[in-house]
């Protein structure tokens, strides 16, 4: 089939579902905030009775085609029907009434709550309504219908995860949903948790409900879903059964082109003189006295790419700090170079300083070793030829870090601990969030800098990518630090401790 | 009272909160909620006064800045006895000051009943300072003294390093974003704390100092009616910004120099004006508030959705 017709790339070529049986309708939907337009005339036909996946890149406009939908904002155009009536929600109370439940990426729950207050607490009504009793008894029902077994006397701030998450479609159920809406909610499970959740979407939509979910991941989607639309800069680009759809019509439909290829780019091993970290039988304990890394011994050289590995918790947290000069070890012998860029994990915390200009945040890198006066022009300029050379997009160095998009805020940080080319780089889930072009970009890059000398450290809880990026790699488990082969299997097996 | 003689009066009410708001906004850029003002400029008083007296002989030139650098350091040793105690033993700044300032309190009372009390042990004060001993008067026959000057100018050299400077910079780095300044920057956070713990102390000790030598000539209980508290709400006026914490503090100081003014001319109460002074302090409250809601409204948060997750 032939998608490339349109110079913006809509696809038009598939029959759209059609809207006779439409649960969920909402058509030529606009919306801005301030002068950033978010949707530009998306429209979304959800059919009753259906799992519906909505896709696209970080800032396509998917959270906000739902906020609307249930009730959160309001459009400045295009109409929201349901059940085919036409709905002008005054606020997501009015969508909750009419059977629309919502479960956000970052979860609404009081962690000081119990499972049932949490339930209880959406009711209506000041005094009536709030009933925990009556609450938990609705939890356990819920449960037993649905497999979504939850204690109603936890409190939800002790639950993991995977389990709050289950609270928050529990909450949903309870004021009898029938259209449920989430987003991105396998961003915080594994993979296991990921499965068993899509077997229950499936289980409850073949009961008459209706799901909407939202995602980035192609290959989930395209797996688990009947229909999908895809958004592209606050555009429906593409909607269609899932069926007529292959994994390339869908990626070009999210990125307008190509996706850029060159991953599979042979990379020779100029992997030269002496090593630039080395790390022997460092070991961390915390001020907790738990040991954290256990004799971990390490040594990357100028142009080669160490990828880590290792489940939460088992000390690669520690190691990539050691390595990257931020955490002196317990015991052990470390030997760094004076330049190691650092990229954390939790970018907004350890990285960017958010109140502060793109200007600032770069000469933050400086800011311990800066003496006299700050030479800010001179600053500036860096600022502005890093975010060319890094296609940072922003408007300008003057504006606040936090005015930069989460993917922006990804790539302003490896450009600035690239900056300069310091003689090793420590990157700790680099592409975390983003989506396929910004992945293939940040790779790119890192590629780029191991090519001109720069001996570099990479975890990722992404094994794909590791792999796919590592020259060795290495496995953290339980503190220790266990060098296999470069294979998926062997990797896999090392990270729970199996040889 | 004549409108000069007023703005004269205001100027002089408005040096120490001057020199205290900037003590304040200096400890408050970096995150430390440093409310011990009160404390360090009882102790800045008491040292200069101490010094003022033991070395009256000296001649003015060397006497007065002796006087003052006394107070600057008694200022930081005070705040340094809660810097101490937030880094070695975790106690949280906010109760150690303010707890601090009764200290201070009190070490006033006892000096002023005790060692430093005047001759003939009648009241509780020590014996005046000695022309020489005192800060150079500004205009002839009014009280505003040299120290007016010295607040200026410390606001401009305050408000310029932080700006320009790499120690402002990582001053403001750690206010603004510690772990980003720890780890991206390297920066070395419990010292620069520390530093600031210290600079800010000085600042409000160098208040109680010049308020001594410039303005009471002594020292007594009453020597500060609550300058460190006051401070504060002239920090938060300004939003931290040294340049305008000059503004608002003379705003304060005529709004304090005229409240017995306007007890006296107009049969208002005195109290109003620290009504007024609250009133202010929760509209800024209310703006800056009001302003972060709007902020939260026209930003594209939903349209750019972060990634991180609890």
């Amino acid at each position: 089939m032939d998608l490339g017709a349109g110079t913006d790339g809509t696809v038009s070529a598939i029959a759209p579902p059609s809207a006779a049986s439409s649960s969920l309708s909402l058509r030529g939907i606009r919306k801005r905030f301030g002068s950033a337009k978010a949707l530009d005339g998306a429209d979304l036909q959800v059919r009753a009775g259906t799992l519906h996946t909505l896709l696209g890149e970080n800032g396509a406009g998917k959270t906000t085609l739902m906020r609307l939908a249930f009730g959160m904002l309001r459009p400045d155009a295009g109409t929201i029907a349901l059940d085919g009536i036409d709905r002008r929600w005054r606020s997501s109370a009015d969508a909750v009434a009419a059977g629309v439940g919502m479960v956000h990426q970052h979860f609404l729950l009081v962690p000081a709550m119990t499972v049932a207050e949490n339930v209880a607490l959406g009711d209506r009504g000041f005094f009536r309504g709030f009933e925990p009793r009556g609450a938990a008894e609705r939890v356990r029902r819920i449960g037993e219908q649905t497999g979504l077994a939850l204690d109603p006397a936890a409190r939800a701030g002790d639950l993991p995860v995977g389990a709050q998450q289950r609270l928050e479609i529990v909450k949903a159920l309870a004021r009898d949903v029938r259209l449920l809406i989430l987003d991105e909610p396998t961003a915080v499970l594994s993979p296991r948790e990921s499965q068993e959740l899509y077997a229950w979407l499936r289980a409850f939509v073949r009961r008459g409900r209706t799901v909407v979910l939202i995602t980035h991941k192609v290959r989930e989607a395209l797996a688990v879903a009947d229909d999908m639309t895809v958004l592209r800069q606050g555009r429906t680009v593409l909607s269609a059964q899932v069926s007529g759809l292959s994994e390339d019509t869908v990626v070009r439909a999210l990125l307008g082109e190509p996706a850029g290829e060159d991953a599979a780019e042979p990379r020779p091993a100029n992997t030269t003189g002496g090593p630039v970290l080395f790390l022997e039988r460092g070991t961390v304990i915390d001020a907790r006295g738990v040991t954290r890394l256990r004799e971990a011994s390490l040594e990357v050289r100028a142009g080669e790419i160490v990828g880590i590995a290792g489940v939460e918790g088992a000390g690669q947290h520690e190691l990539l700090r050691v390595l990257a000069g931020r955490l002196v070890p317990s015991a052990g012998t470390v030997r760094l170079p004076k330049r190691i860029g650092f990229v954390p994990e939790d970018r907004l915390r350890d990285a960017l300083i958010l109140e502060m200009t793109l200007v600032e945040n770069l000469a933050l890198k400086e800011a311990a070793s800066a003496r006299g006066v700050m030479r800010w022009r001179e600053y500036s300029t860096r600022t502005s030829v890093t975010m060319r050379d890094h296609d940072v997009r922003g408007s300008g160095v003057m504006s606040l870090a936090s005015a930069l998009s989460g993917g922006n805020q990804q790539k302003f940080v490896l450009a600035r601990e690239l900056e300069g080319t310091p003689e090793a780089l420590v990157a700790e889930n680099p592409t975390r969030g983003l989506d396929i072009r910004a992945t293939a970009q940040v790779l790119s890059r890192l590629r780029a800098a191991c090519r001109s000398g720069v001996a570099l450290v990479v975890y990722s809880s992404d094994l794909d990518e590791v792999l796919s990026i590592a020259d060795r790699m290495l496995v953290c488990f339980e503190g220790r630090l266990i060098p296999v082969a470069r294979d998926a299997e062997a990797v896999a097996r090392a990270m729970v401790g199996l040889s | 009272m004549s409108l000069s003689g007023f703005l004269f009066a205001a100027l002089v009410r408005s040096t120490p909160l001057i020199l205290l708001g900037l003590a304040v906004a200096l400890a408050f850029r970096a995150n430390l909620l440093n409310i011990g003002a009160e404390g360090q400029l009882l102790a800045g008083a008491s040292a200069a006064v101490a010094v003022g007296l033991a070395c009256s002989s000296w001649p003015g030139a060397a006497l007065v800045p002796a006087e003052l650098i006394a107070g600057a350091v008694a200022g930081a040793a005070w705040a340094g006895i809660a810097a101490v105690l937030k880094q070695r033993f975790g106690v949280l700044e906010v109760i150690s000051t303010l707890m601090l300032n009764f200290v201070a309190q009190n070490l006033v009372s006892y000096l002023v009943r005790g060692p430093m009390q005047e001759p003939t042990h009648v009241y509780p004060q020590t014996v005046a300072l000695t022309n020489a001993a005192r800060l150079p008067v500004l205009v002839p026959g009014q009280r505003l003294h040299l120290g007016f000057v010295l607040a200026v100018v410390l606001a401009v050299a305050l408000w310029w390093m932080l700006r320009s400077t790499a120690t402002g910079f990582r001053v403001r780095a750690v206010g603004d974003g510690a772990a980003a300044a720890a780890s991206a920057g390297r920066v070395r956070v419990s010292r620069v704390v520390f530093g600031v713990f210290l600079a800010s102390g000085a600042l409000a000790g160098l208040g109680g100092g010049v308020e001594a030598s410039g303005v009471t000539y002594a020292l007594y209980e009453g020597i500060s009616p609550g300058y460190g508290y006051t401070a504060i709400a002239v920090a938060l006026l300004a939003r931290l910004n040294p340049l305008l914490v000059i503004l608002t503090g003379i705003f304060f100081g005529a709004l304090e120099a005229g409240a017995a003014a306007m007890q006296r001319d107009a049969g208002v109460p005195a109290v109003l004006v620290t009504v007024i002074e609250a009133i202010v302090i929760l509209g800024v409250l209310a703006a800056g508030h009001a302003r972060t809601i709007a902020a939260a409204r026209t930003q594209p948060s939903a349209f750019a959705p972060t990634t991180e997750h609890a």
